[in-house]
């Protein structure tokens, strides 16, 4: 039993990782309507972005190498340009787009995700680098030695930050000004713009906002496997997470993320073993698939999509 | 206007694609580089490795008996209908068209396998591609050198035995096969079962789904069944998630045995501490201390002419075999030119016939300032491995020191299967092997 | 001034349904269709036919299978490469396991697996849409991709979950060289291109444009959404299929699974936004602007800037003008390549007077 809920938690752990990606999606989604498939690339390229001013900075500030003021003013100069890409993104990209079929916007986005990813490396080089946020990736002790179950500390510390994150999230949604903005817009385009939201500056926001979530995530992932180009990958983690908790909740994306980091994790481990293994590239998405013929908004979704 | 200035481009683009570079004495060898995508960063240092070798021959020798290597790289992105284009692309280039090819992918290395012999150009895959074209006799046009996937394991297998006290000390021991779930990842099954057969272990194979950036349910079951030792065969992030989950499950690296694909510094780094004591083969070691890598300081760097961006790369594991590739590309055009006159660029053809007679002795190998840097190296019509040795090298924390002498695999065995499979291609395919004894 | 069609007179309803009703369109198609077939083998290279004619003839038949299912029936699917997988094992095992099976009926019998297949994970689109439905046909992708590296029956126990096309030989000639090779596959692409131009001419193509408009109204006019949806999975994984079987036997000779990926899925998505969503030529342009733009990139770059600049900052550089380049096309021009043929043909119409 003890090793069933060893792979139950660990599992729970990951989800909240997929759920930090998939949280970027749904902020875009949700307000423009944009699936944007760029979000992967978004996470490789803060990471890189991080990363790249972390090793340049001492050389420039003169600061101590891996000093906690070079960690920040890396994290701040990283955050300045994803927030620059966001905006830029949102200008250059799907302004001119608007009124395009989603597909169209869909592809964009394809589109985008060779731009930044080209741009990160010809900017900062494409070998892969380490990235230690100081907490070490090992089992909580007393847990090991009580229940003989590993929980790894920096999985849990990941798992806290992503749940301040939303938590967050939800509080400048639901209490700013721009939040209801926000909301309003996703609501209806149409009838915010009329009653004078200015729609162009909240999607700025958002892309803004996404590339903050996209920061977070690069950081952690990267902590995870090394700054590198399958960061990207990522992403790949989070679409079956999205369709889940449906493509427009925050609070969807959190439990989507539960839900399939679990049961592909007990999945690899109780079915794996009969078909060979390896089923975690698939499972989830077949998971999510069988879940929409029973629920096709997802877990928590808008039912306006309209079924046949 | 319009219409003449597309027209324009258009010509200009087609004449580029069509016309090669005319000039005598020069030797062309056609790079498929990777240098974006996935494995991007590890195509840099293999072709920044190889490319720098080569400038250096040129800067130092001036060439290989006078004939100037030139080079062309063509972006493969690691995809397969690319590498057949850059292939096609390349193939015609230069004086006497491309020496020879080596993608460096096992995707194009299958998707090219039957035209390189109509083309006459001879392809050369170190440590990757299809292992049973060792025989010689079947794929007399593909030089899988070195040592092969299987050799690899069973190299492995050995190496694990001498650490455990003999070979006959293998048996009841439990070894785990923790794999990239791909066509890659699968070519170590055979082998593997067959030894545990032999040496009387057990295999616990573990696959790992591609891109393997997620291995909690993986290592919690080899926490569970306590393996060993686990063997790591994998490939890209795949390589640095296994060892942060390993850490993370409390499963000591230095039972991990990593093949040469996931022994680089690109592994290591990005996982961190959780590398250290990390062991991996390899059929060539890291470091910039040898005479070759200190020769490529100083006739391409000194001159600012490298082709690595990064300078701290040079002298790691995937620089270090770029430089491999190199020499044995150099010396089986020397070898070449041996017999077929000095000083003039040779032909696809001619050099298949240097790779064919390549002899890299002790002796050879120290003239070019590689003596224990990659093992010796004998090719022959029948046998296109030659050798199949290869040094175990264990990550320290910050580089890493080899731990072991070269290591043999166990030759009769793999040569067994390595003729069978070929017999039965030659059979699929109707081709009739080679009489070897025939060959000058 | 010639391309007009004044003085043409459709006197019977048979005139009236051709698929080319004006005379200078079945001219030129005549013309393009005879270039292809006569003066391309003799004229091409080596490297024009096996590096770029034949990949785009089959990319094209893919993109066609693609824009059946999203241009015309509306379901977006992101599992195109999985299906040309399927097509592609099929034909091999059917040509491998049946002895004398013909190569092209091996061909069709593959695609035929990859029709089944298809209507397998077009099923979900009875409840589902949009982008729901489009990454839940990623399961399909990553499923499909995954059982076959996995059972190694599908690759005849080959070690390494990699395939080696058989020769290919109809009635006794052996297709090996690679003008052969491009005038079967260009034989083949041509015969589907014009049944698929018919086909969404019929009724059945009419279902699907109606569902894709508007779902309940054609329920409403009597058009079973059911039969719509899947039967345009059916035919567009029937496509990829043989455009997967093309792949393996006309193209590379071999192939692994893992050749099928998520981003040939994704490329060939690319080739019928670029080419033009619901046309048939649009997947033909869409498909020879995606196969050659990365080409002409390497070979530009190379051109311009020599050995001059670092080769890693040329491959990225690469990277970012493709994706600046599609970026740059959906801006300019929505509606694809297919569109400005349409633009182009309409000015023709007035040449050389325009008032």
């Amino acid at each position: 039993m003890g090793f069933f809920f060893e792979v139950l938690i660990g599992g729970l752990l990951s989800g909240v990782l997929y759920a930090l990606v998939a949280l970027g999606f749904v902020l875009i989604y949700k307000a423009s309507g944009v699936f944007n498939f760029a979000q992967g690339a978004m996470v490789f390229f803060a990471a890189l972005t991080f990363v790249g001013f972390q090793e340049v900075l001492p050389g420039w500030t003169g600061l101590e190498p891996g000093s906690i003021a070079v960690f920040w003013m890396a994290f701040v100069l990283a955050l300045a340009s994803m927030v620059v890409l966001g905006i830029l993104t949102e200008k250059v990209v799907l302004r001119p787009l608007v009124n395009q079929p989603h597909i169209t916007l869909f592809m964009a986005t394809i589109g985008l995700t060779f731009l930044v990813e080209g741009i990160a490396q010809a900017i900062w080089g494409n070998h892969v680098r380490g990235l230690d946020l100081g907490i070490a990736d090992e089992p909580i002790e007393w847990v090991l030695d009580s229940a003989d179950i590993i929980v790894s500390k920096f999985d849990v510390f990941a798992a806290t930050l992503a749940g301040i994150l939303v938590a967050s999230l939800a509080l400048f949604f639901q209490y700013t000004k721009v939040g209801r903005a926000l909301r309003a817009v996703a609501d209806d385009h149409q009838a915010a713009l009329s009653i004078g939201i200015p729609l162009q500056h909240i999607w700025a926001i958002v892309w803004a906002v996404a590339g903050f979530v996209a920061l977070v995530a690069g950081l952690i992932w990267g902590a995870r496997s090394g700054v590198q180009f399958a960061l990207t990958f990522t992403a790949l983690k989070a679409l079956p997470v999205l369709i889940l908790g449906g493509f427009t909740s925050v609070p969807g994306a959190i439990v989507g993320g539960l839900i399939i980091g679990a049961s592909e994790k007990l999945a690899e481990v109780y079915i794996g073993p009969f078909v060979g293994g390896g089923i975690e590239g698939w499972f989830p998405y077949m998971l999510a698939l069988l879940f929409l013929l029973v629920r096709p908004e997802g877990l928590f979704g808008e039912k306006h999509i309209d079924r046949v | 206007m319009k219409l003449k200035q597309t027209a324009l481009i258009g010509a200009t683009i087609a004449g580029l694609l069509a016309t090669g570079y005319a000039a005598a004495q020069e030797q062309f060898i056609g790079l498929p580089s990777y240098r974006v995508g996935p494995f991007g960063s590890n195509g840099a240092s293999l072709y920044g490795g190889w490319i720098d070798y080569m400038a250096m021959v040129n800067a130092r020798d001036g060439g290989v008996n006078g004939v100037k290597l030139t080079w062309e790289e063509c972006e493969t992105e690691y995809n397969n209908a690319r590498g057949v284009e850059c292939y096609e692309r390349l193939k015609n280039k230069g004086p006497t068209g491309n020496s020879v090819f080596q993608p460096l992918s096992t995707g194009i290395t299958y998707s090219v396998l039957e035209k390189v012999a109509q083309d006459k150009i001879p392809l050369v895959t170190i440590g990757y591609g299809r292992t049973d074209a060792a025989d010689g006799r079947v794929f007399p046009w593909v030089f899988p050198m070195i040592t092969t996937y299987w050799s690899q394991a069973s190299a492995i297998v050995n190496y694990i035995g001498q650490k455990s006290g003999g070979m006959d000390k293998l048996k009841g021991k439990k070894i785990g096969l923790l794999y990239h779930d791909s066509a890659y990842g699968k070519e170590s099954h055979a082998i593997i079962d067959k030894l545990a057969e032999k040496h009387g272990f057990e295999v616990q194979k573990i696959a790992v789904a591609n891109p393997g950036n997620e291995q909690q349910a993986q290592w919690l079951q080899i926490r569970q069944s306590k393996p060993d030792y686990v063997i790591l065969w994998g490939w890209g992030v795949m390589n640095a998630t296994a060892l942060r989950t390993a850490a993370k499950t409390g499963y000591s690296r230095d039972k991990i045995i990593g093949v040469w694909w996931s022994g680089s510094e690109e592994d290591t780094i990005p996982a961190g501490d959780a590398a250290k004591g990390y062991v991996a083969a390899g059929f060539n070691v890291a470091g910039a201390n040898y005479p070759v890598i200190k020769d490529i300081q100083s006739q391409v760097y000194a001159k600012n002419a490298g082709n690595m961006e990064d300078k701290n790369r040079i002298g790691s594991v995937l620089y270090n075999r770029g430089v491999v590739h190199g020499i044995i590309t150099v010396e089986a055009i020397r070898t070449a030119q041996e017999k077929y006159g000095k000083g003039k660029p040779m032909t696809g053809e001619q050099i298949r016939w240097g790779f064919e007679n390549l002899n890299l002795d002790s002796q050879r190998l120290a003239a070019l300032g590689a003596t224990g840097f990659m093992p010796d190296l004998k090719i022959s019509c029948e046998d296109h491995e030659g050798g199949g040795k290869v040094k175990f090298q264990q990550w320290d924390g910050t580089q890493w020191k080899v731990v072991s002498d070269w290591v043999e695999a166990d030759r009769p065995l793999v040569r067994g299967m390595i003729e069978e499979s070929a017999a039965a291609y030659a059979k699929e395919k109707g081709i009739t092997p080679r009489d070897c004894s025939k060959e000058s | 001034m010639l391309y007009r069609e004044a003085g043409q007179f459709k006197a019977s309803y048979q005139e009236d349904q051709q698929i080319f009703p004006i005379r200078q369109d079945r001219i030129g198609m005549a013309v393009i269709l005879a270039f292809f077939f006569l003066a391309v083998p003799m004229l091409a290279s080596q490297y024009w036919l096996q590096a770029i004619l034949i990949p785009v003839l089959i990319f094209s038949l893919a993109a066609i299978g693609l824009n059946i299912l999203t241009g015309y029936a509306g379901q977006l699917s992101l599992g195109s490469a999985a299906f040309m997988a399927v097509g592609a094992f099929g034909a091999y095992n059917f040509i491998l396991r049946i002895d004398g099976m013909p190569f092209l009926v091996g061909v069709l019998l593959g695609g035929l697996s990859a029709a089944a297949v298809g209507v397998a994970f077009g099923l979900p689109s009875l409840r589902i849409k949009g982008f729901y439905l489009a990454v839940a046909t990623l399961a399909a992708q990553f499923f499909i991709v995954w059982a076959l590296v996995k059972f190694p029956w599908f690759s005849n126990n080959s070690s390494s979950g990699v395939i080696t096309a058989q020769q290919i030989e109809i009635l006794g000639f052996a297709f090996n060289t690679p003008e052969s090779k491009y005038l079967l596959t260009l034989a083949i692409v041509t015969v589907l291109a014009f049944v698929a131009k018919n086909l969404v001419r019929s009724t059945t193509g009419r279902s699907w444009m109606a569902v894709r408009d508007m779902d309940v109204a054609a329920e409403v006019i009597g058009i079973r959404p059911m039969r719509a949806k899947l039967s345009a999975f059916a035919v567009s994984s029937f496509y990829c299929g043989v455009a997967g079987a093309l792949y393996a036997y006309t193209y590379l000779g071999t192939v692994e699974p893992e050749g099928f990926s998520l981003d040939l899925s994704f490329r060939i998505l690319f080739m019928i936004i670029i080419g033009g969503v619901g046309s048939i030529m649009g997947s033909f342009l869409g498909a020879a602007f995606i196969v050659l733009l990365p080409i002409f990139l390497n070979v530009g770059m190379h051109a311009v800037f020599g050995s001059a600049m670092p080769a890693g900052m040329a491959s990225n550089l690469e990277l970012i003008i493709f994706g600046g380049l599609i970026i740059f096309f959906l801006i300019v021009e929505p509606h694809g390549l297919a569109r400005l043929w349409q633009l182009a043909k309409d000015k023709l119409r007035l040449w050389p007077f325009p008032h």
